[in-house]
């Protein structure tokens, strides 16, 4: 019973190719999971919109939308017609190809990344040897159709948003691949099917996730940082900042094509923390080996639920970080400490079981982020401030 | 030989002869991208997904991107007054006819007695992993110091050279 | 199905590279000389995975090796040529190889 529960997608999709002949039950198959997948997640970022405006707007002291429905929860579908309805004006002095076909390209790349992602147990589209690297190749795609949307605008500030985007996403996806391949190096596989099957297993109830172990766990704040970079999302959206640069590289964009847009940017924060979900928290794992009762796909979408409340949570509290500021993490702390990071799991592995590695590569970590981070990155010295009042 | 293989490489000649044709430098960028992309799945049907893969990590993802940003910083946008063909277009143009007619009839030669080995080769990345490791270890180490003397010398040859101005 | 003979592969081969050949000698932008070089390399790649797939041994991994390499080594020549063009376009205020045609600095 409960193992039907937990299978009960794939029970679904076998039923339902059993009534049809051979030859066509590969491509119908794949074409079930792909429309779910395409269904499943935009409903998400529907969801997702209006959790954002009220929590950010909770955080801010103030009601988020409350009009449209009970608890303002039907807003996306009031957005959606907006969007939908509102004329599409180009500019003429745009690039028309390249303008419209900015938007496409981001949409169909970020969609691309969820046919590696094993959302439950036996539940992945296409089970690659090399997952991981295919998911990374597509995330490397995304990054030009921000610079083309922001170049075919024929606009300074898009170009400059563009700019900033593209200079930003390339120095965190380095970090992004760097704190991934940790994870691949212990596991022994690219394929993300394997990884997860690596962590699963439970001692004394605990689960063997990767997050709870020392080069785990500095990984996996490296990978949310990098993550939250990568897909321009606060404190690292100066590439869109609506004080700065009107609104970045999608300024000259309007109706269907910024919904696109904003569709593109939400999915590509599902993405990654369900690519991070199942790098560093186990994937479709249970936190507790008595709670493997309830449905590994519940506990997937929890964890992307719970990886959503924390970007959310990060955007109404973090400021906003400037570029050279940001540019300046990345490449003088993020990057050492990823390559640092290599090093300790190495270590890790060779050291055999016991307490003695829990000690040793704590204790590298915790002196390379001092070190690094809290000497090395403080370049002012902060006297106290004297203040000057208008007269 | 497949409807599908034709069209690939429709993608990838088309993409390549466009980025050596268009005049507007960022669409020719933009052709070359597509190009990478035809070529990508190009070795992706000849089952070596690994390279693939990675093609389109390295050459879509930051070459193509490299060259973007180049044609930005060198304000290539705007097309020059006297065409951008040098003015010894034609000598360049039948070199490389030629060269492309010398390698079609070695091909079209040789042709009978080329291998052709029907079955899919059974690697994983595990295998390629190993042997990065064990038989082409010299060659991984060696491309670990090309790289950081690249990485070192275009930033040295593109930094702003900041005393002279101050002088 | 017929799978695709090698000739195939290597005709593709061979016309990218005389595409990008013809690039790198007729255009007066130093960028896209570098683009037509970089056409060059990737069809020397497809060359090599070609001849890896369809030759004897393809479990040796000689092919994929070498092309992986080349896609490295293509990678960082390209930086360090764009960081030149970029240093010369500062100096000259021109990316006119036409206009270069002096030692004189």
């Amino acid at each position: 019973m409960i193992g039907r529960l937990d299978q009960i997608f794939v029970l679904l999709k076998h039923w339902l190719l059993g009534y049809l002949p051979e030859s066509w039950q590969t491509p119908v198959g794949v074409i079930i999971s792909v429309a779910c997948i395409v269904g499943l997640y935009p409903a998400l970022f529907a969801v997702t919109t209006v959790l954002e405006r009220k929590g950010v707007g909770r955080i801010q002291n103030r009601l988020g939308p409350n009009r449209v429905g009970p608890y303002g929860i039907l807003q996306p579908m009031a957005d959606g017609i907006k969007s939908l309805t509102k004329e599409d004006i180009v500019p003429t002095s745009a690039d028309a190809v390249v303008h419209f076909l900015a938007p496409i390209i981001l949409v169909v790349t970020v969609f691309m990344g969820f046919a590696v992602l094993p959302m439950g147990r036996n539940m992945v589209l296409v089970d690659m040897d090399a997952g991981l690297l295919f998911y990374f190749a597509m995330g490397a795609s995304t990054e030009l159709s921000v610079f083309m949307a922001g170049w075919s605008s024929r606009n300074k500030y898009s170009l400059l948003g563009a700019m900033r985007a593209v200079a930003q996403m390339i120095s965190y996806e380095v970090a992004l691949l760097l704190s991934s391949v940790v994870v691949v190096m212990m596991s022994g596989s690219l394929s993300l099917v394997k990884i997860v099957e690596a962590q699963n297993h439970y001692s004394y109830g605990l689960p063997h996730w990767f997050i709870f172990t020392p080069w785990g766990c500095a990984a996996f704040i490296m990978y949310a940082i990098a993550g939250t970079a990568e897909t321009n999302r606060s404190p690292f959206d100066l590439p869109e900042g609506e004080s700065e640069l009107v609104a970045g590289y999608h300024t000259e964009y309007s109706g269907f094509k910024f919904a696109l847009f904003f569709l593109g940017e939400y999915v590509a924060m599902f993405s990654i923390s369900a690519l991070g979900s199942t790098l560093f928290l186990g994937g479709w794992m249970a936190p507790v080996s008595w709670l493997q009762v309830v449905p590994s796909w519940i506990w997937f979408f929890g964890k992307l639920f719970v990886s959503m409340c924390v970007f959310i949570w990060l955007r109404g509290t973090l400021p906003r970080l400037r570029q050279d500021q940001l540019m300046n993490f990345a490449w003088k702390f993020v990057l050492p400490m990823c390559l640092l990071n290599l090093f300790v799991a190495g270590l890790w592995r060779f050291m055999g079981e016991g307490w003695l590695r829990w000690v040793v590569c704590s204790a590298i970590l915790i002196l390379a982020y001092v070190s690094i981070g809290r000497e090395g990155m403080r370049r002012k010295k902060f006297g106290p401030r004297n203040y000057r009042y208008a007269e | 030989m497949g409807f599908v293989f034709y069209l690939i490489s429709a993608f990838a000649v088309g993409g390549a002869l466009a980025a050596v044709l268009l005049k507007n430098l960022v669409h020719a960028a933009l052709a070359l991208t597509v190009a990478f992309l035809g070529l990508a799945v190009l070795f992706l049907r000849l089952d070596a997904q690994f390279a693939g893969f990675a093609q389109i990590l390295v050459y879509v993802g930051a070459v193509a991107i490299l060259v973007v940003f180049a044609i930005l910083l060198t304000k290539g946008s705007e097309v020059p007054k006297e065409g951008v063909f040098s003015k010894t277009w034609l000598a360049g143009l039948a070199i490389a006819a030629a060269v492309f007619a010398v390698l079609a009839w070695a091909i079209v030669q040789a042709a009978p007695s080329l291998p052709n080995q029907a079955e899919v080769p059974a690697v994983t990345v595990n295998d390629i992993g190993n042997a990065l490791m064990s038989r082409y270890v010299l060659p991984l180490e060696i491309i670990a110091v090309l790289l950081t003397a690249a990485l070192l010398g275009a930033v040295i040859v593109a930094m702003h050279e900041k005393e002279r101005a101050k002088q | 199905m017929t799978t695709t003979p090698l000739a195939a592969y290597l005709i593709v081969a061979a016309l990218i590279f005389a595409v990008g050949l013809a690039g790198a000698l007729t255009r007066r932008n130093a960028i896209m000389v570098l683009i037509g070089i970089e056409l060059m390399l990737n069809a020397a790649n497809l060359n090599l995975i070609a001849f890896w797939r369809y030759g004897p041994h393809p479990e040796l991994l000689n092919g994929m090796m070498f092309a992986i390499f080349s896609i490295a080594v293509a990678a960082a020549e390209a930086a360090v040529g764009l960081g030149l063009v970029i240093s010369i376009y500062r100096h000259a205020k021109t990316s006119d190889l036409e206009q270069m045609n002096r030692m004189k600095g």
